[in-house]
């Protein structure tokens, strides 16, 4: 099972700036290495996230070979309304990755 | 080569390097960056909490023949464990004994389960979940008449040269410790944090994997894991950094 | 041209024949600055790209090239009028300049973005950022990036 971990406050004043991390543990192969007798390694990455808030995507990235493994990815949001913001991660041989956090708006 | 290997080692044994003065230890921690000290300090972004998570579930599921977990006799980690990797390596017998080995011996015998092997995702995820209990605690290894021997032992592994390049651990760790090599500062080399998620793996590991990227970077042959040397040897380290703080999980370069 | 890394690498024996082979084009240079520009092209096309607003905060001195933490902060007001639409992030010496490209709008608050990459060689390190004008912006810091002492040599 995909594993990863996301950090969203549980409550936050209604027009609030609020920080979300994420991570994904993955090895993020990048395809660049040689295994000692001199194949390459195959490339394993992920290489989308998304975040909806309520459905609507408030932020999305691409992620390249030069991203570390288990990646971070940190941003921030505006706490416009209580709902459910989920995060879903994509990658290289059908990778996907899915979890959400509930936030209350006051 | 082993004969030449002791005859070296009986030869220098009296060459005593300067041991670092207990007040001017400092953690591997200090040596890093301060972006790299902050990926250790957020909980919620340290790359070895996924490690972590693994432990926790291995430590709540039952297991072998007996279908025991760990909480099945010991609880909540949080309280049972407490201060536990902290006075590991421990002398059980005049045997030095690890916290990777305890693990293993109570799957065996406890939990009538295969043990897992050195450096598997298992091991090291249940040794790293089992040390966080102790984070923040004194590292508290004691110089008694059951682990004096051994401690011996242990300080002339580390004083001793070896390998293609014949250094010992003492000649970097202790006489030219935060100098420059190859430009990474040089830390004196206490295990504070183990298992640590070390950049460099970009992965977790034990202290016996750093200990042998060590011997292999002075082209000596490692001592195999979980041998009565690495044991000692760990044991001379982690008594070295008494009363240092426990920093595991921690993120090493 | 053989970089410190390199020459270090083969001294210590630490890469493969392989992996060898790779690393000693003499054109690598020329070829990743070429790729490099074609990445940043592709995203502002003619447009220029002129620095400031842009923040970026990496490590001058990294620990380790595997895990380098990277915050990139944009000024502006994160408004419908103007925002920023993208971040995209490139390494001067990496395979590929690509790191990561984060799509953003005004719900975001604030224009930042913070993550970890692997940078291979000491150089630059570029921040673009695309805001809904169709003005581009960018900062660059050159990192240091030295070799890990004690390896494994693969025998974990």
């Amino acid at each position: 099972m995909a594993r990863v971990a996301v950090t969203v406050p549980p409550s936050a004043k209604r027009g609030e700036i609020i920080e979300i991390k994420t991570l994904a543990q993955h090895e993020m192969e990048t395809g660049f290495r040689r295994t000692q007798t001199g194949e390459l390694v195959p490339r394993d990455i992920i290489t989308g996230f998304v975040c909806r808030y309520n459905g609507v995507e408030v932020f999305r990235a691409e992620l390249h070979q030069a991203m570390a493994a288990n990646p971070l990815i940190a941003f921030t949001t505006v706490a416009a309304e209580s709902g459910t913001l989920e995060f879903t991660w994509t990658g290289d041989h059908g990778y996907l990755a899915n979890q959400k956090a509930e936030i209350k708006v006051v | 080569m082993r004969a030449a290997a002791f005859f070296f080692a009986v030869v220098c044994v009296w060459l005593q390097a300067a041991e670092i003065p207990l007040a001017e230890r400092r953690s591997g921690y200090e040596f890093m960056g301060r972006e790299t000290r902050a990926m250790q300090d957020d909980d919620t972004t340290n790359p070895a909490l996924f490690s972590l998570l693994d432990g926790e579930q291995l430590w709540n599921r039952p297991d072998g023949t007996a279908a025991r977990a760990c909480a099945g006799c010991h609880g909540d980690a949080a309280q049972s464990m407490k201060g536990i990797a902290a006075r590991y390596p421990t002398v059980a017998g005049g045997k030095p004994i690890n916290l990777e080995q305890r693990i293993n011996a109570c799957r065996v015998e406890q939990q009538r389960a295969p043990a897992f092997a050195y450096e598997s995702k298992e091991l090291v995820a249940l040794t790293a979940y089992v040390g966080r209990q102790s984070r923040g605690m004194p590292i508290a290894i004691e110089a008694n008449d059951a682990t004096r021997p051994r401690l011996e032992a242990g300080r002339a592994l580390y004083e001793r040269r070896q390998g293609q390049l014949n250094l010992s651990c003492s000649q970097c760790h202790d006489d030219n410790w935060g100098k420059l090599l190859a430009g990474s500062a040089i830390p004196q080399g206490h295990p504070t944090g183990y298992p640590i998620y070390r950049l460099e793996w970009q992965g977790m590991g034990s202290l016996e994997r750093r200990l042998r990227n060590c011997m292999i970077g002075v082209r000596a042959e490692p001592y195999a894991y979980g041998s009565p040397e690495m044991v000692q040897l760990e044991l001379y380290l982690m008594w070295r950094a008494r009363g240092m703080k426990l920093e595991t999980p921690a993120v090493r370069p | 041209m053989t970089t410190r890394r390199q020459f270090l690498a083969l001294a210590c024996g630490t890469l493969a024949a392989g992996e060898l082979r790779a690393q000693l084009d003499p054109n690598i240079q020329a070829k990743r600055k070429a790729a490099l520009e074609a990445a940043i092209s592709k995203v502002v096309g003619d447009a220029p790209v002129r620095p400031g607003k842009v923040k970026l905060d990496v490590p001058p001195l990294i620990d380790n090239g595997n895990t380098v933490p990277i915050t990139v902060t944009v000024e502006s007001p994160m408004t419908e009028a103007i925002y920023v639409k993208a971040i995209p992030l490139f390494t001067e010496k990496n395979p590929q300049p690509y790191v990561l490209t984060a799509h953003l709008g005004p719900r975001a608050g604030r224009a930042t973005l913070s993550t970890r990459a692997r940078i291979a060689d000491t150089g630059r390190v570029i921040a673009i950022a695309e805001l809904s004008d169709g003005s581009f912006w960018s900062d660059a810091v050159s990192v240091v990036v030295t070799l890990s002492a004690c390896l494994e040599d693969g025998l974990i």
